[in-house]
């Protein structure tokens, strides 16, 4: 092994050593080395194999841009996090990285055969080959060949961490710390506004981090450019007002200025803090936005360009000028701009030696290629790559002359030995929020690339993302942005499409998208989109086959669907695609950018909505009492309702039996807190709801109570409840639990928006009482001897009365109804006194025998008396007369929400499915809910059913289950048998009433 | 009998976050003419779009153009007074005393630490939301109405249920902001 490739006497060298392993073997870097830095220091470029012909693959660029060096970082079995740029993972001590994607090992995989059969797994290889047979999914298709192609392995185990999230505001937000948008935050902050900085990176400075030590660095105001940085980022921090957010990626843009910001706090941490959160997830509300996000450097298309040792240009800069890193000791450098001579010439004040300068353009003329010849540097102009050569990393590459006879079959070749080859086909801007932001782009002949050209968004880009490359261009570029978006800010949004005038001036930065003239001596593949194996075969043979969208294009080959979203390949592809079409690129146009930017973990998206805070869970007045009487809960929407109370071994079946016959026979206790409850005030509340419900209630006496059905304006049933007339002019509506939040919305929107000329005002109420049903033959016993200032007697208190009196010192609210067809009550009491209340209650019942129950007892005695469930026996397709309520509807009542739509012929048919008693003629057979019913039985599929099983239980009062259902013509069915098919064969049933216990109702007046 | 059960949420008091005392509470609704008796009634400016009002110990905070939340100490009893004043007047006056959980969110991270779970703009230099607004907003899945009672004070209402989701999360951006 050689000796670390790190210069000398920088800074960086005299860091602090950290240690770290890469596939086990143990490596050491320095602080503030990326992994993918501290790898090249250690001479390690071999880092990852292809995803889909396994080929050695090394490290591309320095940044979130990275399509190939992709890696596992792990601390245990469940942080272990797969896929991440080596060229972003900050090195921490004890940092494990592995390799991905290879078996068993990188320098040897087996999947590299895949290399061999290339040829037979094209463009849209899925597509054609997973269709047939069918049984090769299974044997063939899925077990081996997707297994083949791959990222890393996911973690097996829960996300162990946490994850925070954060709303804020300001009036300028700027998107990336390099030099533009450094200047632009600060000229921002002068101006007065609220700014907040995000970049990515680990510090401040974006490209600027790469200059500052720079041999051959550019200059601003003639300083160097760590100078200054340095001075700016004081400058920044005496302002009030700004925030710089470093490790933060902004990935997505959502309308009107909102922006989603990943904030990493912990991953660079060797030993996080337990408990701290691993990201925050900012969403920032930006009044004006500033894109400085910079341009990303193209790699140049040619045969064998994906080698290991084979990188960007300015990544090698940022290795050797930031990190102190030698990526190699022999260089060749191919490129399509004068930026890459920088590299070279940087490199070889460091000792590197540079074999050849290859610019495959016929002239190169400016101020760094002259530089370089000055230098002595090889440089050759007018050539193109043949290939190169080197199993695990790049040993030589090969070039020969385009304009003497280079398309010609035996043209002179010259080959030369290298360790690194550096390739530069210009930058491309950085434009993908700008899409995001539904930003038009349009075609820069200048830098050859696509620029922002109209948004009607609030933003502003500025620096290299709209084509100015120089640092200079840059500083001022951005310091007018910020300037401009600080006093913009202060107006408000004129809705105007925004136009981006053209900035770009730099010739010499132009590149080249697209495939380098490939010879007739060229062998190999040329790469264009590194991290899902897309090839220039791979475009040309899309193109040929008639995709001529880029958006097919794109989908077909799967170019630039790859986590890194093409963030490296996109224009090379067009380029490519272009040149097939015989069509300018600016035609061909680009695909679009979409969120995220860079992958955002679940995590962060999720914050603290896991488990048991992932949506409130509401619990009622009388939770605690349930909890301690072993309940076992079942969710209703986000309340926790009891479900049974089993004592000491029951089973659900056992718990629920015992329960309905405590009810049938004696007397039980059940929490209705959770039912929605409105109070409906003011002269015109009966007005209001004779228009809202289907039912009468201007002739509902004060003190009593009707059970009504809410219709939406189509006909069919939205909710139900029991309401109640406390006053003249004051009713209390009760809903169903899930309907409550939006049965008051719907009166809200009508009040609002229909009727708003009626003085009548709404108030949720639901919360305000604990609701405790008393039930039983023996509720009245019960309640007389702890209800205070209300007479019980049947007289006085009739069933559907309601009274208001007092319990255990209390405010009471009593209502005398039934959802169990039981002689019943329900207390409303201020929700603080409802466990105390409830407490009372069963304690002055327990002679009676008193017995807690809960939903599942409540739903098997409603459905004894046919009594629905809107939602379980209605599923918005059921009108009222469906339902058997059309007794409910006022036949005098000249509107109601809802009525003219029952008029329409197909809601009067006799034919509509309506609510019918099922009784299975094996009365052990309880029925699965959902299941079909059928008028013959052995019918195969496809048939169509005659409706649905709504409700199943098995009835201990009747000791055989019982059933409700859905029947075309139901009513006209009954005592004739139908079928319900089922796993374990098919049911017979026959067809009765929908009231299977006391029909004629006597019970309830006891 | 009727101790008061069931109303703390789950959390540990800490110095950001604190339950209030219980609270007396009337959503009061009506047109222009029954809300400016309620005012003079109680002895209240009641006040505009988005603010808050306080005298006599009770509070008046604005909730919609016809609709307020009226707040009064246990011991007083201000409501005979505003049911003489509202007779004739249309309107509706209801009892939501404990259909509410109010706390308290203080320090120099409240605002930090409401952001967490509530969008709104919060800077208190900008004037976004000054001293004496109040609004209906959300925190996290759950609405809440919130009253900055002084620069780095707040008032939380949050309807009973919810109390324990809302101070979970709180107590948890406590330990974070």
């Amino acid at each position: 092994m050689r000796a670390p490739a790190r210069t000398q006497g920088s800074r960086v060298a005299r860091g602090r050593p950290i240690r770290f392993t890469f596939d086990g073997r143990v490596l050491f870097g320095i602080e503030g080395d990326t992994l993918a830095s501290a790898l090249l220091a250690n001479d390690v470029h071999l880092v990852a194999r292809s995803f889909k012909y396994h080929r050695p693959r090394g490290i591309l660029s320095a940044g979130s841009e990275e399509p190939s060096a992709l890696v596992t970082v792990r601390r245990d079995a469940a942080h272990h996090t797969p896929n991440l740029c080596a060229t972003t993972v900050e090195l921490y001590d004890g940092l494990q990285a592995h390799s991905q994607n290879r078996w068993p090992s990188l320098t040897f995989d087996t999947g590299a055969v895949a290399a061999l059969v290339g040829p037979f797994i094209p463009a849209g290889f899925y597509y054609k080959t997973f269709k047939w047979p069918r049984g090769a999914w299974k044997a063939l298709y899925e077990p081996y060949i997707r297994a083949a192609a791959g990222l890393g392995r996911a973690p097996q185990l829960p996300d162990p961490d946490s994850y925070a999230q954060r709303f804020a505001h300001c009036e300028v937000l700027v998107v990336g710390a390099g030099a533009a948008g450094i200047a632009a935050a600060v000229a921002a902050a002068r101006a007065g506004a609220r700014v907040i900085l995000c970049d990515e990176q680990a510090a401040a400075g974006g490209f600027l981090l790469t200059e500052a030590d720079a041999a051959h660095g550019e200059r601003i105001d003639g300083a160097p450019a760590g100078a200054w940085l340095e001075r700016q980022l004081a400058v920044l921090a005496a302002l009030p007002r700004v925030r710089v957010l470093t490790r933060t990626t902004a990935f997505g843009w959502y309308p009107h200025n909102l922006l989603g910001l990943c904030e990493r706090l912990t991953d660079h941490l060797g030993m996080p803090q337990p408990g701290q959160p691993r990201e925050r997830l900012w969403q920032v509300r930006a009044k004006e936005v500033v894109l400085a996000t910079g341009a990303i450097e193209r790699p140049l298309v040619f045969p064998g360009n994906d080698r290991p040792g084979i990188m960007l240009a300015a990544a090698a800069r940022t290795y050797l000028n930031r990190h102190a890193v030698l990526p190699g000791r022999k260089v060749a450098v191919v490129t399509a701009c004068d930026d890459a001579y920088r590299a070279a010439l940087e490199l070889a004040a460091a000792g590197v030696k540079v074999s050849v300068i290859a610019d495959i353009r016929s002239h190169s003329e400016g101020a760094l290629p002259r530089l370089a010849r000055a230098a002595g540097l090889p440089v050759r102009t007018g050539v193109t790559v043949v290939g190169t050569a080197g199993r695990l990393r790049v040993s030589a590459i090969t070039l020969t002359p385009l304009d003497a006879g280079g398309g010609a079959p035996g043209a002179a070749t010259e080959r030369f030995d290298c360790d690194l080859v550096l390739m530069s086909g210009g930058f491309t801007p950085n434009v993908s929020l700008f899409s995001q932001a539904r930003g038009k782009l349009k075609w820069d002949e200048t830098i050859n690339a696509f620029v922002p050209g109209a948004t009607l968004e609030r933003l502003r880009p500025a620096g290299a993302c709209r084509g100015l490359f120089t640092l200079a261009a840059a500083v001022a570029d951005g310091s007018a942005a910020g300037d401009e978006a600080a006093r913009e800010a202060q107006l408000p949004h004129d809705g105007a499409m925004r136009e981006v005038a053209a900035a770009a001036t730099d010739a010499a930065m132009a590149g080249q998208p697209g495939a380098l003239a490939r010879p007739p001596a060229a062998r190999g593949k040329a790469f264009v989109d590194w991290q899902n194996d897309v090839t220039t075969f791979d475009l040309a043979l899309a193109t040929r086959e008639g995709f001529r969208s880029v958006e097919h294009v794109k989908r077909y080959t799967t170019t630039g669907m790859a986590t890194d979203q093409g963030k490296t390949s996109n224009l090379n592809a067009l380029g490519v695609v272009a040149a097939v079409l015989g069509e300018p690129l600016a035609q061909v146009g680009l695909t679009t950018f979409r969120p995220p930017y860079t992958p955002v973990t679940f995590g962060t998206l999720a914050g603290r909505a896991r488990g048991e805070l992932l949506d409130p869970v509401r619990t009622t007045p009388i939770h605690g009492w349930a909890r301690e009487h072993d309940a076992v809960f079942e969710d209703v929407g986000q309340w926790k309702r009891a479900r049974y109370f089993p004592r000491l071994a029951e089973d659900m079946h056992a718990a629920v039996a015992r329960e309905c016959k405590a009810v049938r026979n004696g007397c039980g206790l059940f929490d209705a807190s959770t039912l929605g409850k409105i109070d409906v005030s003011g002269p015109d509340a009966a007005t209001f709801l004779e228009r809202m419900y289907v039912n009468a209630w201007s002739n509902l006496a004060v003190g009593r109570c009707r059970y009504g059905i809410l219709l939406r304006d189509d006909g069919f049933i939205f909710d139900d409840g029991v309401v109640a007339r406390l006053a003249p002019d004051r009713f209390h509506v009760t809903t169903t639990t899930g309907g409550a939040a939006r049965v008051l919305a719907l009166m809200e929107d009508y009040l609002q928006t229909e009727w708003p000329q009626l003085d009548v005002w709404l108030t949720s109420t639901t919360e305000q009482w604990a609701v405790i049903a008393v039930q039983g033959p023996y509720a009245r016993r019960v309640l007389e001897g702890v209800v205070e200032d209300i007479d019980l007697k049947a007289t006085a208190l009739p069933h559907m009365a309601v009274a208001t009196g007092r319990i255990g010192g209390v405010p009471l609210m009593l209502m005398r109804v039934s959802f169990t067809g039981e002689l019943g009550f329900e207390l409303n009491v201020p929700a603080d006194f409802g466990q105390a209340v409830w407490e009372l209650i069963a304690a002055a019942g327990a002679i009676h025998g008193i017995t807690a129950y809960g939903t599942e007892t409540m739903h098997v005695l409603r459905a004894e008396k046919g009594y629905i469930i809107v939602g379980q026996d209605t599923d918005g397709t059921v009108t009222a007369d469906d339902a058997g309520l059309s007794w409910a509807i006022g036949k005098a009542k000249s509107d109601f929400l809802g009525k003219s739509a029952l008029q329409r012929p197909a809601l009067r048919e006799p034919g509509r499915r309506q609510l019918v008693g099922l009784a299975t003629l094996d009365p052990r057979v309880v029925l699965p809910e959902g299941a079909q019913i059928m008028a013959t039985a052995g019918l195969p599929p496809p048939t169509r059913p005659l409706g649905f099983v709504s409700s199943a239980y098995h009835s201990a009062t009747l000791g055989r289950s019982i059933a409700l259902g859905l029947v075309a013509g139901g009513r006209a069915r009954l005592g004739t048998t139908l079928f319900v098919p089922t796993p374990q064969g098919e049911v017979p049933v026959q067809v009765t009433a929908p009231v299977f216990y006391d029909a004629k109702g006597e019970r309830l007046n006891g | 009998m009727a101790e008061l059960t069931a109303r703390a949420p789950a959390f540990a008091p800490s110095d950001l976050l604190r339950l209030l005392p219980p609270l007396q509470r009337r959503i009061l609704r009506g047109r222009a003419a029954a809300l400016d008796a309620a005012g003079t009634a109680m002895g209240v400016d009641l006040p505009q779009r988005g603010r808050a009002a306080a005298a006599n110990g009770c509070t008046a905070l604005w909730l919609g153009p016809d609709e307020y939340l009226l707040l009064a100490p246990e011991a007083a009893n201000p409501w005979p007074a505003l049911q003489a004043a509202l007779a004739g007047l249309p309107h509706a006056c209801v009892d939501v005393s404990q259909r509410h959980a109010a706390f308290e969110v203080a320090g120099e991270h409240a605002a930090a630490a409401l952001n967490t779970g509530c969008p709104l703009d919060l800077d208190l230099d900008l004037e976004a939301f000054p001293e004496g607004q109040c609004t209906r907003t959300v925190f996290g899945k759950a609405g809440i109405i919130l009253w900055r009672t002084a620069a780095d004070r707040f008032h939380v209402e949050v309807w009973r249920s919810f109390a324990s989701y809302v101070t979970q999360l709180l107590a948890l951006a406590a330990g974070e902001v």
